[in-house]
């Protein structure tokens, strides 16, 4: 009803507090995408890889925090240990799987993050099962959260957004840990010179990696309904977000997200409806892309000849 | 140019240094061919019903493996979205075939020609990203494809998600033959003219610049090689090869729709070539072995979670065997020597 441009009938539909709201919308989902594609950049910073199983993980996560909260734990304390079983749970995949293959071709990596995606995949359905659960949302009865054009999850969700960033951003620049983080990526052989283990800090950025997922997990879980396959599309976007913003910039990636998400909200409500959105929206990044290889605010890579 | 290229992508083959090896070699090779045809062939009458079936289907997976390996193995462009290849070409000769009347051989050709122009006109603009970008990009080729299929627009010609059924073809002449062994046997020639096609574009100068692009592309640049024409009409191969392999899997399901070609295909071809041997051409036939049964198996040990079966399966694989099936089999064979 809304497709057809140009029409008499688009006009009387189109009206700004419409327009605002979908605009609204995509911003907060915008942000979860900003989140997961922080949990990527978090680990291809350190290493040049792309997590195909980080969705997987997020999803996972979600999951225990699903059935902490079954067993009885308020909603607070159960996304705390979520968190933290998430980062152990990060760790010791990096442990166990992805170091032994430091110096593998990048192809048979890749081909490891598939074997982990399915394996999260079916685990989860396995443990959990395949039907579709319901999520509760910690913001859902705090009323005055709620402004006229948002749901009280939603803007909550950016909440949690918001805060994750700044957090991240004064961890990043002013702790010791998020600075030898810092050093150990940009340069792990420097680093080691001046002291920094960098095996211990790409064990961290993983950790943390896992933990940023958990959280994108549990601020989505309640609008898309908890199911093992939650997140494979929220990836995506995610990544796409990522290599937008610049895939070496926590800050561009971060407005990656929110830009695919304001896109693939407005593009689905008033150009080609929900069933192409995703092809569209993919469309149009990969044309920016084109034309802006390294993302619109990644570092141009110089290589040396 | 060609003995600097040579040099450059001498880090990855071996080149023969004495003639007489060589033509003694490939004599050897040839008859190990020649066997293995005659081999490959005698399954036409020694296999029957399902297995045949499976046969045919390893053909098809291989050929399209060979055209992604082609790509991501020799021209290192990686691809997530071959899949919508696989079911351009797989589409494209069922509808030839059931809305037009054409002939299977000739659908399949015609299905590998369009695949090879389109493959080429996507090659264009890939051309300009690398990496992780060309594999976001291939990702959103396989993510349209299957949506296409279904739109409204097409549904005349593509059945929507309905799909179309299509019939086996007979064997000609009276040959004594059934639609299966056919089939098959028209795969295998198929596969063993492509592959021999493979084989000499691989190892004559084509090969070597698509090498060359792939472990220096800036040095290729500094010898005269037109970088963006080679890597556009190496997409155009790949995307040809995989979409006759896309065409051959549809004559043998006898059946296409947009289900069968999701993202889960374009991953699994790609999970194929790193299996069977990044950058070899034998490879294709032992990820084609893997994509086909490994899922079966896995199912087979546990009916709760195959799934986790086969990426546990996989991550077994990749620190078994980094370099794939063909790369443990080469490392074997040097040992031995």
């Amino acid at each position: 009803m809304k497709r057809s441009a140009g029409s008499i009938l688009e006009f009387k539909v189109f009206n700004m507090d419409g327009f605002l709201e979908q605009l609204l919308v995509g911003v907060s989902t915008g942000g979860v995408y900003a989140i997961m594609a922080l949990a990527l950049v978090m680990i291809y910073s350190a290493t040049h890889h792309i997590n195909f199983a980080q969705g997987e993980m997020a999803m996972f996560s979600t999951f225990i925090a699903w059935q902490l909260i079954q067993f009885g734990i308020p909603y607070w304390f159960a996304f705390v240990l979520t968190i933290a079983i998430s980062f152990v749970i990060s760790c010791v995949i990096e442990v166990a799987v992805i170091r032994p293959l430091t110096h593998r071709p990048v192809l048979s990596v890749v081909v490891v993050f598939i074997g982990l995606l399915v394996i999260f995949n079916s685990l989860a359905g396995l443990l959990f099962g395949y039907t579709i659960k319901e999520f509760p949302s910690p913001f859902s009865n705090l009323e005055w959260l709620s402004i006229s054009l948002l749901t009280p999850h939603q803007l909550g969700a950016l909440l949690v957004t918001f805060a994750l960033v700044v957090l991240l951003f004064l961890f990043f620049r002013f702790t010791t840990l998020g600075l030898t983080l810092r050093a150990a990526a940009q340069n792990p052989r420097s680093a080691e010179l001046a002291g920094i283990d960098s095996g211990r800090m790409l064990l961290v950025g993983w950790g943390l990696a896992g933990a940023i997922g958990a959280i994108a997990g549990m601020m989505v879980a309640p609008v898309v309904f908890l199911d093992p396959n939650m997140m494979s599309g929220i990836l995506l976007y995610a990544f796409a977000g990522a290599l937008i913003g610049g895939i070496d910039n926590p800050v561009g990636a971060v407005a990656g997200g929110f830009i695919v998400g304001v896109m693939e909200n407005l593009l689905g409500t008033y150009v080609v409806g929900t069933e192409l959105k995703l092809t569209v929206a993919l469309v149009i990044i990969v044309g920016v892309l084109i034309f802006k290889p390294e993302g619109l605010w990644g570092r141009r890579i110089v290589a040396r000849v | 140019m060609r003995q600097a290229l040579t040099f450059v992508s001498l880090n990855h083959e071996s080149t023969p240094r004495h003639g007489k090896t060589r033509t003694h070699l490939s004599r050897a090779r040839t008859a190990l061919f020649a066997g293995g045809f005659i081999a490959a062939a005698a399954l036409a009458f020694l296999l029957s019903g399902y297995q045949l079936f499976q046969a045919t289907m390893i053909i098809a997976y291989g050929v399209a493996l060979l055209g992604l390996n082609i790509l991501t193995g020799y021209n290192g462009q990686i691809s997530l979205g071959h899949g919508a290849f696989f079911a351009l070409g797989s589409y494209l000769t069922a509808v030839l075939m059931t809305s037009f009347g054409v002939p299977f051989w000739a659908a399949v050709v015609a299905s590998g020609a369009a695949s090879m122009a389109v493959g080429y006109a996507f090659g264009i603009p890939a051309v300009r990203l690398e990496g992780l970008y060309l594999a976001l990009a291939t990702f959103a080729l396989g993510v349209a494809v299957p949506q296409l299929l279904k739109a409204h627009f097409l549904e005349q010609w593509t059945g929507g998600v309905q799909g179309i059924s299509l019939d086996k073809p007979e064997a000609p002449f009276g040959l004594p033959l059934s639609p299966d062994q056919w089939l098959y046997l028209c795969a295998l020639i198929a596969a063993v003219f492509l592959f021999w096609t493979a084989i000499n574009l691989l190892q004559g100068e084509p090969g070597r610049i698509m090498r060359a692009i792939r472990d220096h592309e800036i040095a290729a640049q500094a010898m005269g090689v037109n970088t963006s024409h080679y890597k556009a009409l190496t997409f155009s191969v790949s995307a040809g090869y995989t979409g006759i392999g896309g065409g051959i899997s549809a004559l043998a399901v006898q059946f296409v729709a947009p289900d069968s070609f999701t993202m889960f295909l374009s991953i699994s071809l790609l999970v194929g070539i790193v299996i069977g041997g990044i950058g070899t051409v034998w490879g294709a036939f032992f990820g084609a072995v893997f994509i086909l049964f490994v899922p079966a198996l896995a199912e087979s040990v546990s009916k709760a979670a195959p799934w986790a079966v086969y990426g546990g399966v996989l991550i077994i694989f990749m620190f078994l065997m980094p370099s794939g099936v063909v790369g443990l089999l080469r490392r074997v064979l040097h040992w031995r020597n």
